[in-house]
């Protein structure tokens, strides 16, 4: 990318963004934003994070998702948290001022299952980093892959993304490895890490089709009792890997000496201990059902992706406390008989039934499409609140990590979007994005070709050689 | 014998999902929707407390309530506080054909996806239950010169032939990584072929126009030898392969090019001078931003993704914003689906090029409704509510350009395709005729025949194949 001028980079870099008072208004910040954006600056926000100041919202709706809408209200972060929000709330000396008059203040946005940072190109297999060979992978991280540099990363935080569980996976049934959660802005993976092992991610057997199609899903043909057999097959060795892991973790507290430590195992093993929360991908309800039960058996703490096919065990999965990371909404129906609009009623029913849902795109590219997933649930069923909710504080619970993330509330991590309105509609700019209490930067690939290419001059000039 | 019963049922849960079983007929009683706001996609473009009455399959009037009158019979429906806007058209499409690719020559202009309609894809109905009444059917992007595509009415019920649209003869072209096959050289049993660079595409097509200009000249002077009374002129040997480029040469098959990088549209414009032909519309387009003056000077237009980016490499430097550059630099612009999935809401993708790039609701709208009508040479029809054209009509519960949108009826010329009531009556019916096969088979083949494949492929992979795109999966 050489494809920016240097002349206003240089002119904001000796200007400097995060230096430049904001105090008189929203006008003077959103300048400095479009400043940021022509510059074409790569570099996160987090470069002064040793620094987070005080930084406040005056003025504006604030939808604190937790304790309902301050109209008129104010939030203030320091140091990196969320220290005062309400409507007489005093503005601390020295702060950096948004003038939210007209505005909106969300918690940011968590996307409870993507790629992010493990893709860059899908057709490349040079820039893929999510899908390991072999099923049982259990000792890989994200962490380990997650490049903070990925052009992704602003794309999607530049429409309010600032979370995502970054997750292995893809590939066939079986262990895909560990989780990141994440939040968008930082300088090194270590500076974005929330939580490194947040979730173990498993790819449930499925029972598929019969081998029919070109996804003849189970594999290899024949008919459904041959799908049962290699299902079960299946679910058999899944349960041979958490087996072994128990004895494993059995033979090293009986003391032994004679124990070679296994990475595959170890890792496992804080799943039976409690440790890290197993994150089940499957879709249909006798997948799933079969997914709850063995997590029962093994007293395990799990949440279900994908869930196409839960609305027939809505109650089942409330009553067992299962949360459901659900997305993408916007995908056809599964099945010919299903209903043209299952994708779009299944969130309001789980949620109606009482279960925790959360929203997730399961891709890179399309994060920025989040609170769109979301918002086609409203109109068939999931009351808007519900939806918002899901792609916050909902997200955050499922994620283990309601104490810091997810809601406007004093003492929570300072994520923060202001808006010209709902984030869930397509047509709301999402105008500031603070992420652990640091304006982030707004520019990313997408604004800067825009920048460039809106500015193209009508004629090419005429270049003469001779004088 | 068992496959068969359940191949039956297939059949019968299919027709059961479609809702509106009976073919497309003539529409009997006129329709006034009243007291909605009519977004025209025409002048004016917004009439609030609006009305729009249709009969006989077209559209008699739409303007202010209190201006349109209705016949003593028509079904009034009381629009108020809903929204009206003319039937979405769809410029590319990939739906309701039995195949997409004629993937083993490099020039496949002879084949017809018209001889390949499937009236029987459920995504006919689905797509109308999301608006869209029109789409262009399109061969794939496997060859430098793919094959001629299909205009459709999403007439549900009908067969193929009622299916088809009365519209100007397309052809399918391709540039770039899907022709050059560089995303899928590594299938099985799928030989490498030429060409494999962007010099091959061009080279491929110059060679196939500089055939069809020879063979042109040659039927011209066999019909000047007729025409002067030779009778023993002996006519060229006619070429099914050339017969379609003489079109395209003579300006009577628009070329629809799939595109992607700035560099290969200009080649393209310029290949198609050389031999005096234009691009009517380049497709996908997605670096259309960085070329649109070039573009707007060989009168192409441009058919557009809304927000899709980086699944290859002709694709990384894709905007969202290519749509408002492309209008403001003065091209004709709509937003196509490409995709089963984005067919049912191209409203929501239209109106984010108000967010990106910032369209106008006016100029949002047409880029899924009279732009594409426009590019599709059927504007006369389709594309917007005005007197005498189709009554291809959408009813929308709440504002059409937004995430919350959501469809409540649907007319093709006149007819309901789509009505989120008669859906909903039709589930029960669906449910008892599902109950009464269960019983029939007994559970064990009746959980056979609910397998899903698409969401065994889901799981696997996120989002699969001919779900939220097929041009991400290579077609």
């Amino acid at each position: 990318m050489n494809q920016t001028s240097n002349a206003p980079r240089r002119a904001v870099r000796s200007g400097g963004f995060r230096r430049q008072q904001i105090g008189s208004g929203a006008t003077a910040f959103l300048l400095g934003s479009v400043a940021a954006a022509c510059a074409g600056l790569l570099a996160p926000a987090a470069s002064e994070a040793q620094e987070a100041g005080a930084y406040a919202v005056v003025g504006a709706t604030i939808h604190t998702v937790a304790e309902g809408v301050i109209e008129n209200g104010t939030i203030v972060m320091r140091d990196g948290r969320i220290i005062a929000v309400g409507q007489d709330v005093e503005v601390p000396p020295g702060a950096e001022v948004v003038n939210g008059e007209g505005k909106h203040v969300y918690p940011g946005m968590i996307d409870a299952f993507s790629s992010l940072g493990l893709t860059e190109i899908g057709a490349v297999p040079a820039t893929n980093d999510q899908s390991e060979l072999g099923n049982w992978n259990p000792h890989l991280n994200a962490h380990t892959a997650i490049h903070p540099a990925s052009e992704h990363i602003p794309v999607a935080r530049a429409n309010g993304i600032t979370h995502t569980l970054s997750a292995p996976g893809g590939g066939g049934t079986g262990i895909a490895g560990q989780a990141t959660l994440i939040h968008l802005d930082g300088w090194s993976v270590e500076e974005m890490e929330i939580t490194e092992s947040a979730a173990m991610v498993v790819s449930w057997p499925s029972l598929g089709g019969r081998g029919r199609g070109r996804f003849g899903g189970g594999g290899g043909g024949g008919n459904f009792r041959e799908a049962q057999r290699r299902f079960d097959e299946q679910v058999g060795e899944m349960e041979d890997w958490f087996e072994a892991a128990l004895h494993y973790r059995d033979a090293l507290a009986s003391g032994s000496t004679r124990v070679t430590r296994d990475l595959q195992l170890e890792s496992l093993a804080r799943v039976l201990d409690g440790g890290m929360k197993l994150i089940v991908r499957a879709n249909g309800h006798r997948e799933i059902t079969s997914a709850v039960e063995f997590a029962e058996k093994w007293e395990l703490d799990i949440a279900i992706a994908g869930a196409t096919g839960a609305r027939e065990i809505a109650d089942m999965l409330a009553e067992k406390n299962i949360p459901v990371i659900l997305g993408p909404v916007q995908r056809t129906p599964s099945g010919r008989d299903a209903a043209y609009d299952d994708p779009n009623t299944l969130p309001g029913v789980l949620r109606g039934a009482g279960v925790d849902i959360a929203f997730a795109t399961f891709n890179s590219s399309d994060s920025r499409t989040l609170p769109y997933e979301a918002a086609n649930s409203v109109s068939w069923g999931l009351p808007r609140d519900a939806a918002m909710e899901a792609v916050t504080l909902g997200a955050a619970r499922i994620l283990g990590v309601q104490d810091r993330l997810g809601s406007l509330e004093v003492g929570k991590v300072g994520n923060v979007i202001v808006t010209d309105g709902d984030p869930l509609e397509i047509t709301t700019r999402i105008e500031h994005v603070f992420i652990r209490g640091m304006p982030s930067d707004m520019d990313n690939k997408h604004d800067r070709l825009w920048e460039k290419y809106r500015n193209r001059p009508d004629s090419r000039p005429v270049v003469t050689t001779t004088t | 014998m068992k496959r068969l019963v359940l191949g039956a049922i297939g059949a019968v849960l299919v027709g059961g999902a479609a809702g509106a079983a009976a073919p497309a007929q003539a529409q009997e009683t006129p329709v006034l929707i009243t007291g909605a706001t009519i977004l025209t996609a025409a002048e004016p473009f917004k009439i609030e407390n609006g009305a729009v009455l249709f009969e006989d399959g077209r559209i008699r009037a739409a303007g202010p309530a209190d201006e349109v009158d209705a016949p003593a019979n028509a079904t009034v429906i009381d629009g108020q506080g809903m929204f009206v806007t003319p039937g979405i058209v769809d410029a590319h499409s990939h739906i309701a054909s039995d195949a997409t690719n004629e993937g083993s020559v490099s020039v496949s202009s002879m084949v017809s996806i018209k001889d390949v309609i499937d009236p029987t894809d459920i995504s006919i109905y689905r797509e109308a239950a999301g608006g869209t009444t029109t789409s262009h059917v399109m061969h794939g992007s496997a060859n430098p010169i793919g094959g001629q595509n299909a205009v459709i009415k999403h007439r549900w019920g009908s067969d193929a032939a009622g299916m088809l649209m009365d519209a100007p003869p397309t052809i399918k072209f391709a540039l770039g990584e899907n022709p050059k096959r560089s995303n899928s050289n590594t299938i099985p049993g799928v030989p490498q072929r030429y060409p494999a660079t962007r010099m091959g595409v061009m080279d491929v097509i110059r060679q196939a126009f500089t055939d069809a200009a020879e063979y042109r000249a040659r039927w011209e002077a066999y019909e000047e030898l007729v025409a002067r009374g030779d009778r023993s002129a002996i006519p060229p040997r006619r070429d099914l392969r050339l017969d379609p480029l003489v079109g395209v040469l003579n300006g009577e098959i628009l070329v629809h090019a799939h595109s992607y990088r700035a560099d290969e549209i200009l080649q393209l414009m310029r290949v198609a001078e050389e031999f005096g032909f234009r691009i009517h519309v380049f497709q996908h387009v997605l670096e259309g931003y960085r070329v649109a003056d070039e573009m707007r000077e060989h009168g192409a237009s441009a058919s557009t993704f809304s927000d899709w980016w980086a699944y290859k490499v002709e694709a990384y430097e894709a905007i969202p914003h290519n749509a408002a550059i492309m209008t403001r630099r003065g091209i004709l612009v709509s937003i196509n689906s490409d995709s089963s999935e984005e067919g049912r809401h191209l409203n929501q993708e239209a109106a984010k090029t108000m967010k990106w790039g910032g369209l106008t609701e006016e100029e949002a709208l047409a880029t899924v409704t009279i732009n594409p009508a426009v590019q599709l040479g059927i504007d006369d029809r389709v594309g917007s509510l005005e007197a005498g054209k189709d009554a291809d009509v959408v009813l929308w519960e709440n504002y059409p350009l937004s995430s919350f949108a959501k469809v409540r009826t649907t007319w093709v010329d006149g007819e309901v395709v789509f009505d989120v009531d008669a859906d909903m009556a039709m589930r029960a019916e669906r449910e008892t005729e599902k109950q009464r096969l269960r019983e029939m088979l007994g559970e064990a083949e009746a959980d056979e025949a609910e397998s899903d494949e698409t969401g065994a492929a889901r799981l696997r992979g996120g989002r699969g194949p001919g779900n939220r795109s097929e041009e991400r999966a290579g077609i």
